[in-house]
């Protein structure tokens, strides 16, 4: 029991010198008081008195994701604002992700929301859940797919336009070589944003892939690259986290290429306002999760079908210097 | 017929001297040395860039972020145990550091002590379960890799309402704390990073310890084989749980260069690369079975992955090959390894 006291005891002691040394130690800069002293509190209620319906979203999301953090957001909100029950999950296994959708049949949700990023896995799963008679709203990726599948409309971002409006962009801005930054080896959707820049780029562009979970080994991957081709004048991230990884192996490699990136943040929003970054592709991820809710919502209350059955694209939005310091509040609350 | 004078033909075999080439042909990590040498030369041949200065200071870079967890990962290996926990806990680490500064708006150098603090109790933790439930390393630390990877994404979620953290580059100590952990030293025109002197101090610490310490001796004893080890007095469970310290510490100092060369960190970061770390030790000359292998050779082992990775960069070859050439390469600095080992062992 002795032992066990001094140990309690000690732990007490560490505690306390923790808790002694935050409040000595505290920093009169940034931190969690001055989101406080910005944040102006926000309340949501239902803006309609509709039954209250249950929709499911299933995405092909790995864990810990940025991007689908900012799309579940919006679907949140919009769930809130339409008195929905909002269930989500995710799997970035295909065949988990197809299990994940039969649970929500088998729960007989009101309405699904799920995304193709592996459309083959998905058909048989989407057709049961259309047969079972829940309107299926397909997002992010799938647009070819989603009518064949049986869903009402797509919303998202055609990967391959979306590539095509950066190599638009990137020879408006003069550039001969460019590298466009993989960081899911086998992600179809990644192939073809690549692919579209290189067909309308009317300079030379290579692939590099690097290893997503490993940062500092991003970063060493597109400083070797830069060093061993010094010709290169621009480098395509395609999410935001890697663009910042890609600055500072520029640095390193004393290249004078411009970063770009697929994706925003609060870092790539401060980027391009500090001349770090040239520009973003956004392809608005919280309009994905927001209008996906509100169009199941619309159809279950009116019939309505936006789009006419058609893919309603959300991006690409091209984010320049101009346009980053008004959505750099918004990227902070990460729903940007 | 007196005792005092011993046949020479009858020595003890640990009094026969040995020639210095043997002796070294005998080290654990003579093998990747060789593997080391031998992918060095293959991408100077292919690869133009590869020999510039400023490539060695990427290379390096690379090794030296694998090198600092390979390091106490080979010697745990050396004491016969695994930390599959190992790849989560530095992003672990990163987090709590980041939230604990921002959430309390304290100075970042608070965030960075209690991380410190949190990480070796999460080393004290597997160390202590292993030698308390006698269970095999393998399941203790997947476990603590699991509820680790869960504990990330759940806290980080809970605290800043996002999967990652909140940037902290304007707080109070982000400097300071930067130029220990992230800064980049100019030598001769060439960059390089800091973690490189982080490594070779890690290196240097583990060997010492390994080569001219009772600790290491204990090491070796209770990875050859515990059960004699404990009977001959070793102090088995005190010196597991230091090893499992090792690794906290050094997942400690790679988290922090993770917070402080980005500022914000990603909780899902880290899943995969406590195998690049074993990966490491073992290129190096560490057994798998435990009780052989070196600091120095989880060095060359780190070394040779990130030649490797970069040199194929270097090179230019086609990406889509990427992963099968990483696989190559490791495949056969492994095999190079083991058959200089053998050849080594024949002639001893």
């Amino acid at each position: 029991m002795a032992r066990v006291r001094t140990g309690v005891r000690a732990m007490g002691a560490v505690l306390a010198v923790v808790l002694g040394a935050s409040l000595v130690g505290c920093s009169s800069t940034g931190g969690k008081r001055a989101e406080e002293r910005a944040a102006a509190a926000a309340e949501g209620r239902a803006a309609v008195n509709t039954p209250r319906w249950t929709f499911a979203m299933v995405t092909h999301s790995g864990d810990g994701d940025t991007f689908w953090d900012i799309v579940q957001k919006g679907a949140e909100q919009a769930a809130l604002k339409d008195n929905i029950n909002f269930l989500y999950s995710h799997n970035d296994e295909a065949n988990q992700q197809a299990q994940l959708v039969q649970t929500a049949i088998d729960k007989k949700v009101d309405g699904l929301i799920v995304s193709l990023a592996k459309p083959d896995a998905m058909k048989a799963v989407v057709a049961k859940a259309v047969k079972a008679g829940i309107p299926v709203v397909t997002v992010n990726s799938g647009s070819a797919e989603s009518k064949e599948f049986g869903a009402l409309t797509h919303i998202g971002q055609d990967e391959t336009i979306a590539g095509e409006a950066v190599g638009d962009e990137l020879n408006s801005r003069d550039r001969k070589k460019a590298l466009c930054v993989l960081h899911e080896q086998g992600n179809v959707g990644h192939e073809q944003r690549c692919a579209g820049a290189k067909k309308t780029f009317d300079g030379t562009m290579q692939n590099l892939y690097v290893d997503g979970t490993n940062m500092p080994d991003v970063t060493a991957s597109i400083e070797a690259k830069l060093q061993s081709d010094k010709s290169i004048d621009a480098v395509v991230t395609l999410g935001a986290p890697f663009a910042d990884a890609a600055v500072q192996a520029k640095q390193t490699a004393g290249s004078k290429a411009e970063i770009d990136t697929f994706d925003l943040n609060a870092k790539v929003a401060t980027g391009l306002q500090t001349d770090k970054l040239g520009f973003a592709v956004d392809q608005q991820p919280y309009l994905q999760g927001y209008e996906a809710v509100d169009l199941l919502w619309l159809y279950r209350y009116n019939r309505n079908v936006l789009g006419g059955g058609l893919p309603v694209l959300t991006g690409p939005q091209i984010i320049t210097k101009d346009d980053a310091g008004a959505l750099a509040d918004y990227t902070k609350r990460g729903t940007r | 017929m007196s005792g005092s004078t011993a046949a020479p033909d009858q020595l003890d075999e640990r009094l026969v001297r040995t020639s210095p080439l043997r002796k070294l042909l005998g080290r654990p990590e003579l093998g990747s040395v060789v593997g080391a040498a031998a992918v060095f030369l293959f991408f100077a041949i292919v690869a133009d860039s590869f020999l510039q200065a400023s490539s060695f200071g990427t290379v390096l870079y690379a090794a030296s972020v694998l090198g600092i967890m390979a390091a106490p990962v080979a010697l745990l290996m050396i004491g016969g145990e695994f930390d599959l926990s190992a790849g989560v806990m530095v992003t672990s680490s990163a987090l709590i550091s980041s939230m604990f500064s921002y959430q309390m708006t304290a100075n970042v150098w608070v965030g960075v002590f209690v991380s410190l603090l949190v990480t070796l109790a999460i080393g004290a933790f597997n160390g202590f379960m292993l030698t308390r439930t006698k269970l095999p390393s393998f399941i203790i630390t997947l476990g603590t890799f699991l509820m680790l990877t869960g504990l990330n994404l759940g806290f980080t979620k809970l605290i800043s309402g996002t999967v990652s953290t909140k940037a902290i580059g304007d707080m109070e100590g982000f400097d300071s704390a930067r130029a220990l952990f992230a800064s980049t030293l100019t030598l001769g025109g060439v960059e390089f990073k800091v973690t490189i002197l982080w490594w070779v101090a890690l290196v240097g610490v583990a060997t010492w310890i390994l080569l001219r310490t009772r600790f290491g001796n204990w090491i070796f004893a209770v990875g050859g084989e515990a059960g004699a080890a404990r009977a001959v007095g070793v102090p088995v469970i005190r010196t597991k749980i230091g090893l499992y310290l090792g690794v906290a510490f050094a997942a400690w100092v790679s988290g922090q260069h993770l917070l402080f060369s980005y500022d914000v960190v990603q909780s899902g970061e880290g899943v995969g690369n406590e195998l690049t770390y074993i990966i490491a030790a073992v290129i190096g000359g560490c057994l798998i079975t435990g009780g052989y292998g070196s600091a120095i050779g989880s060095a060359v082992g780190a070394f040779i992955f990130g030649m490797t990775s970069k040199g194929i960069v270097y090179a230019e070859w086609n990406p889509d090959w990427f992963k099968f050439f990483l696989g190559a390469m490791l495949l056969l600095a492994t095999l190079l390894n083991a058959w200089v080992r053998k050849r080594a062992e024949a002639t001893a």
